[in-house]
């Protein structure tokens, strides 16, 4: 996904004066090219992230299109005040492009760990944020993004799906259980899991890349009585969202992903994915547990 | 320092407010906004009877300035330590844009130095060579550790020009305004302590 990013954005460059890149050494040098080419509108800040903000704010006060770009901790959270303040305060808007995101790189440990980005963004009002599960969905989402008039968050992984699922980002069914069957929604790279997961059992599965907005009408019109909701950042971020979706009916809501304790612990990707529950295996007994829930009530 | 920017260097009027090519005023001290916001009105950027209603739930003034509520205010600051980096992106702009012309000017406090985001913004600027922007410093000596050497060593150790002067002076003030390099940004620390002289 990352060099999907920079191939797009690099075209981007080329293609539209309006827009500029904003960098804090994270993939600098795979942006030289382009900066020879573009030298006002590649702008390598150096590791000062929260100038790496600012700098975007004032971008776009001055009518360009700002792409700011790093490591997903270090964009989101460090720069979290410049986020709220230098872009949206401002009404100033921004495409933020972050990787690494909740534990791509889990041997590096906490400092690089980054699964509460999707929160902080959603604190704030009027974003998009995309997490794309494949590649193939990334150059798409961002000329998008650049396109539009919003501010938008891409989170980029290396974590990834089989298939790429390009479009707008409304629910799209993947697997259809039939009306009144459980609903399992699943956001970019966790839909091969979850698939997997529940393989065997009667669940509608539908994958959206765009966590916000939420496709609200699609989940109303999919939503029997049961949902789950399964995301590869903070466990429950998208819980508000479909709670308020479906507050005039009954329903039961099961909210999965990266859990908030710190694990302390290195390993791999996979590794993390399977202590958050959120391998095959670790969905499938949540969602047997939940399922079984309502076999014990009824 | 409001007064004759406002009056004798900068290139802007209530008609070019929205001129892509006017000078911008970033007051990064946001707290500072009684003088902001009467030497506007005294400008004709917006109503005196507004003056009269700062804080009140229907005012468009507040303690801190919102540029999309107050016509002639760039940023919206309060937050210390906000306006630089804006300042940097906002001189970024306009050289990207061939905007050669309109110069960025950003007001700090000496204690606003404290905060770190200021040195990434400073060291960034002068390794560049970011020769539209001027910094000034209005230093009352308020940091609660001061500036060995003057605040402006902060910005000259990284490729600033600097001039330091009476705040009160408005000659002196104009001067070292438009005193700046052709080819690096420029800060101007206005030192107003009473009785001490900079």
């Amino acid at each position: 996904m990352r060099e999907t990013f920079i191939d797009t954005m690099t075209g981007l460059l080329a293609e539209d004066p309006r827009t500029a890149v904003v960098l804090a050494d994270i993939s600098a040098a795979s942006f030289a090219p382009a900066a020879r080419r573009h030298p006002d509108r590649v702008l390598n800040v150096g590791i000062r992230e929260q100038l790496l903000i600012g700098v975007a704010g004032g971008l776009a006060l001055t009518g360009l299109r700002p792409v700011a770009h790093s490591y997903a901790p270090f964009l989101i959270e460090r720069a979290y005040e410049q986020i709220k303040l230098d872009l949206d305060h401002q009404g100033a808007e921004a495409v933020l492009v972050g990787i690494g995101a909740s534990y791509d790189r889990a041997e590096a440990g906490r400092t690089h760990l980054s699964p509460a980005d999707v929160a902080l963004i959603d604190s704030l009002h009027g974003w998009t944020v995309h997490v794309p599960g494949h590649p193939g969905e990334v150059a798409p989402l961002l000329r998008a993004a650049v396109a539009a008039d919003s501010s938008a968050y891409l989170r980029l992984s290396t974590q990834r799906n089989t298939r790429a699922y390009p479009g707008g980002g409304d629910l799209r069914v993947v697997r259809d259980a039939g009306p009144g069957a459980t609903l399992l929604v699943a956001v970019g790279p966790v839909l091969d899991a979850a698939l997997a997961a529940v393989a065997d059992l009667p669940v509608t599965v539908a994958y959206t890349h765009r966590p916000r907005p939420f496709d609200v009408a699609g989940l109303r019109a999919l939503a029997g009585t049961e949902v789950v909701l399964v995301e590869p950042y903070l466990a429950g971020t998208s819980a508000r969202v479909v709670s308020e979706a479906l507050a005039d009916r009954p329903h039961r809501l099961l909210s999965l992903g990266v859990g908030r304790a710190e694990l302390r612990r290195y390993g791999t990707a996979e590794d993390h994915t399977r202590w958050h529950g959120l391998d095959a295996a670790g969905l499938r007994r949540s969602v047997d547990s939940f399922l079984g829930e309502l076999s014990a009530v009824s | 320092m409001l007064w004759v920017l406002y009056d004798r260097v900068l290139r802007i009027t209530p008609e070019t407010a929205d001129d892509p090519d006017r000078d911008r005023f970033l007051l990064s001290k946001g707290h500072a906004v009684a003088g902001y916001y009467a030497v506007l009105a005294a400008k004709g950027f917006l109503p005196d009877h507004w003056l009269d209603d700062q804080g009140g739930p229907d005012s468009r003034l507040g303690d801190h300035p919102d540029r999309l509520l107050v016509p002639g205010v760039e940023i919206g600051s309060g937050s210390l330590g906000h306006g630089l980096g804006l300042g940097v992106g906002t001189a970024l702009g306009l050289r990207a844009q061939g905007r050669t012309d309109p110069r960025v000017y950003v007001l700090l406090g000496d204690a606003e130095l404290d905060e770190g985001s200021n040195h990434e913004a400073i060291a960034y600027a002068g390794a560049t060579g970011l020769v539209n922007l001027t910094a000034i410093v209005l230093d009352n000596r308020s940091a609660s550790h001061g500036w060995p050497g003057g605040a402006a060593s902060r910005f000259t150790v990284n490729g600033w020009t600097a001039a330091t002067v009476d705040g009160r002076d408005h000659d002196a003030l104009h001067t070292a305004l438009t005193g700046h390099d052709p080819h690096r940004p420029h800060v101007v620390v206005a030192v107003v302590t009473d009785g001490e002289q900079p």
